[in-house]
């Protein structure tokens, strides 16, 4: 029995660290690049790095569900410009509220997610190919439904300010954090409930853990999996109508390279390639590790091309520390 | 009231080029413990699988409590209230012991998993079972054993009228077997009708009602256990005589120590172990789960870290930090867990057979010589007489027993000099432990020298020219074969704080 609890407390210890650990990596940059420039750390500067996060960040936690359920999603940044897309033309072309706009992105999300977990779990694609094959799919469509050139919203809808006006500002004053970055940390708040407390988040953790025994245990693999990937796709769509919020506009040739950011931020944050383990806070510091990074090296005026480089070695090193710190639980 | 719960009658199955299953019959009735033998790929496990829902048949009919049925999916089976526990460990190693029972059914409070009333049901089953093991336990942490303990706490909670267990002493030693043999006459008596898989024949007398026969996919009778004699059950499964092989102990025993393990220590799990190997000799390791065999040869063999400790091969000091060092020494490792570390599932039989040997097997560029690999093969196959259809039949789609024969062909074919077996019959049928136990003996004879760990202690008794005993990370006991009687290994077996590693550490 005390043998047992101890485990257990080793075992949220080494969670913990951890988050401390991403957290703290965080913390550093932050005091860096405070250090390096007076520009860094200003109110304006940090709701600048808030605000570049929010995309990302939904993103990333799309990817996370689906990571933790032993699968990948190459196709989270064109699904989104796919649904920002839906967005403008419900709004402009179809004259709709920006309520419908919203519902319109969401559920394009939603259902090119639904449309990969079918893919894997029924046809029995390997999601690489799977979503990689849908990446190409909603870029196409994304550019057909356009015809190649991007939609704007009307500046009477306000579609803008969905992302970047101000609820908080006009309640506290001199706060104007924009409701984009709110609404990716109650979307935040909300995945983490799903993926800690409900039976999918558990049956995501459990099909990535060990799908067959998953299987033997009575699971519906193919209903759970697509519905893994649908939520993933439903975060993928509020993430489409931030950026269209915040391009005030749907872009059709964006999206390409969105989904490898996604998949940084989630790595850094601990999940875990192989499946099974994750969890959103850890994804979230990882969105805002690579925002600040980016952020930081260009108030320093490093080129960007070397910031591409640095973001690729601090990937590295988050995940060989993240080994490292395995085996050292594992003792 | 008709007191037949399940009959299958008829039942014919095919895998690609093979016929797992041809007219078969099988009945089970309510309170009563049915046993199922059969040698390694007769077909037992894929019968089970049939009725718990996991393989469709392709003939044959099902009935169930007086109507015919089928059973499409697991689902389905649990909810008419049927469950098993399989002969592979299935459980999501990064999920609890209490998620893992209660996968796809959780207690939910307004859509939110209610993980304390799922820990505190998981605890009751776990009190039922007189099992000291925390709900909340990630069951990676866990030994094999406790997974397996899991796995039946798992299947009793269904409260099922037909509980089948595949093997389920095969992870587990005696005493957890005897606390399963209780659970099961409880249910017993409770009117459950319970199925039970087993190679061990004397399992089958002391909890067995009736017994029945597979050989070859055929069904080949159903006997009365009262009224049969193991040796008559033994013919029917293998439809041959078997010769008990004894111990071969050698007059002059080399006094040669091929390795000497001093001091080897980590945390709790192993404290102080120290023991010697001589040349040509198999040294039996004994003890409860949790005593700490598996973790000393892991550690010797390099595959977890140690605290402190050293280890000598042929007299000469030996840093082994990783496994390929460890082969690199000549030394071999036969892993308990066959599913997570002794066999690559998705590969062919060939490939698993010569893995450890791929670099003999290839010229300076990395050709791999198929042809040599294919002779070396086909001979482990047919020396431990493996039953595939080919050598390219993917591992995962061999009978339980037939991988495990395997992993014991893919380390002979490596040749080396000193070999470490852990639970090396684990899921063997008789025939071919026998043949297992022969090629042991023809090792050591040839100067091999063999750690065998097992828990069954027959097999150690039997094998074993000394036994070493384990208790919670210590070794207690170092007893010559003339001293290894069952009383004597469990009395060192159970020495709990301590006994007196220092004067058991020499060989007698
Ligand atoms: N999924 C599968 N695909 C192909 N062949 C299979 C599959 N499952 C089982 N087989 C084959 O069917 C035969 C019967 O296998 P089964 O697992 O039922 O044997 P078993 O009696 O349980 O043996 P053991 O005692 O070794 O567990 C074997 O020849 C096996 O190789
Ligand atoms: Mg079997």
């Amino acid at each position: 029995m005390k043998a047992n609890s101890s485990t257990q407390q080793k075992k949220t210890g080494a969670d913990t660290i951890q988050r401390l650990m991403a957290f703290g990596a965080l913390i550093i940059l932050f005091v860096v690049f405070s250090l390096a420039s007076p520009y860094f750390f200003t109110l304006s500067n940090v709701i600048g790095i808030l605000v570049s996060t929010a995309v990302n960040g939904l993103l990333a936690i799309g990817v996370t569900f689906i990571i933790i359920s032993g699968g990948i999603d190459l196709s989270v940044g064109t699904v989104m410009t796919l649904s920002a897309v839906m967005a403008a033309v419900t709004v402009r072309n179809w004259g709709m509220p920006n309520i419908f706009g919203v519902l319109a992105a969401v559920l394009t999300g939603t259902f090119a997610g639904a449309v990969n977990g079918l893919m894997v779990s029924k046809l029995k694609l390997p999601p690489f190919i799977a979503t990689l094959g849908m990446l190409n799919v909603a870029r196409g469509l994304s550019l057909v439904i356009t015809d190649l050139s991007p939609i704007y919203f009307p500046l009477e809808t306000g579609w803008n300010r969905i992302a970047m006006g101000s609820v908080l500002g006009t309640i506290i004053p001199g706060f104007d954090i924009p409701n984009g970055v709110l609404i990716m940390f109650g979307s935040a708040l909300v995945a983490g409930l799903i993926l800690s407390k409900t039976v999918i988040g558990r049956y995501a953790f459990a099909i990535g853990s060990n799908e067959e025994a998953a299987r033997l245990s009575g699971l519906n693999i193919v209903l759970w999996k697509t519905a893994i990937y649908a939520v993933g796709g439903l975060f993928v769509g509020i993430g489409g109508v931030i950026i269209a919020a915040r391009l005030n506009s749907a872009q059709p040739a964006l999206g390409l390279g969105y989904e490898l950011d996604a998949i940084a931020a989630a790595v850094i944050g601990g999940v875990s390639l192989s499946g099974g383990e994750g969890n959103i806070l850890g994804t979230i510091i990882g969105a805002f590790i690579i925002s600040t990074l980016t952020n930081g090296l260009r108030i320093l005026s490093v080129p960007q091309e070397w910031q591409i480089v640095v973001t690729g070695l601090i990937i590295l090193s988050a995940v060989y520390l993240d080994i490292l710190r395995k085996k050292a639980s594992a003792n | 009231m008709n007191d037949t719960l399940v009959l299958m009658e008829g039942i014919d199955k095919r895998f690609p080029g093979v016929q797992a299953l041809k007219g078969c019959q099988f009945n089970l009735q309510r309170g009563e413990v049915h046993a199922l033998v059969g040698e390694n790929g007769a077909g037992k496990s894929t019968l089970m699988k049939i009725l718990a829902g996991i393989y469709q048949v392709d003939g044959g009919t099902i009935t169930f409590k007086g109507e015919q049925v089928t059973i499409p999916n697991p689902h389905t089976a649990q909810t008419m209230g049927i469950s098993m526990v399989h002969q592979e460990l299935n459980l999501m190693s990064h999920l609890t012991a209490a998620q893992n029972i209660f996968i796809g059914r959780e207690p939910t409070k307004s859509f939110l998993i209610d993980e304390n009333t799922q820990n505190n049901k998981t605890k009751e089953i776990f009190e039922l079972m007189n099992l000291n093991l925390d709900p909340t336990m990630r069951v990676s942490k866990m030994t094999v054993a406790k997974q397996q303990m899991v796995e039946i706490a798992k299947a009793l909670s269904f409260n099922a009228d037909v509980l089948i267990f595949d093997e389920p002493s095969g992870a587990l030693t005696d005493v957890e077997t005897a606390e399963l043999f209780r659970i099961i006459r409880q249910l017993k008596a409770e009117g459950t009708g319970i199925i039970y898989i087993t190679h061990r024949m004397e399992e089958l007398k002391e909890i067995s009602d009736r017994i029945t026969v597979l050989r070859d996919g055929l069904y080949v009778n159903t006997v009365n256990t009262r009224e049969t004699s193991i040796n008559e059950i033994i013919n029917m499964m293998v439809g041959r005589v078997i010769y008990e092989s004894s111990p071969e102990i050698p007059e002059e025993r080399s006094q040669e120590i091929v390795l000497e393990v001093k001091n080897l220590s980590r945390g709790n799990e192993l404290k102080d172990v120290s023991f010697q190997l001589m040349k040509g000799e198999i040294l039996g390791f004994a003890g409860l789960i949790g005593a700490g065999r598996t973790e000393t040869a892991r550690a010797i063999f390099g595959a977890d870290p140690v605290d402190s400790g050293e280890v000598f091969i042929n007299g000469k000091p030996v840093h082994i930090k990783r496994p390929s060092d460890a082969v690199a020494h000549d030394i071999a490792y036969l892993s308990e867990d066959r599913k997570r570390y002794g066999l690559c599932l998705s590969l062919d039989l060939k490939t698993n057979i010569v893995l450890p040997i791929y670099q003999k097997l290839s010229s300076v560029l990395g050709w791999v010589k198929d042809k040599r690999a294919y002779t070396i093969s086909k001979n482990i196959v047919d020396q431990l007489s493996i039953r595939t259809p080919s050598l390219e039949q993917k591992a995962k789609n061999l009978s339980g027993g037939n991988q495990q024969k395997v992993v014991v062909g893919k380390w002979l074919a490596k040749d080396a000099d000193i070999l470490i077996f852990d639970e090396p019959t684990r899921g063997i049928d008789v025939g071919a432990k026998q043949e297992i136990y022969s090629l042991l003996n023809e090792l050591a004879a040839q100067g091999k020298s063999i750690i065998m760990i097992s828990s069954e202690l027959p097999e150690i008794i039997r094998m074993s020219h000394r036994v070493i005993v384990m208790c919670e990370g210590r070794v207690t006991g170092n007893l010559d074969y003339s001293e290894a009687t069952q009383e004597n290994i469990m009395k060192f077996a159970t020495m709990r704080n301590g006994g007196n590693a220092k004067k058991s550490a020499q060989p007698s």
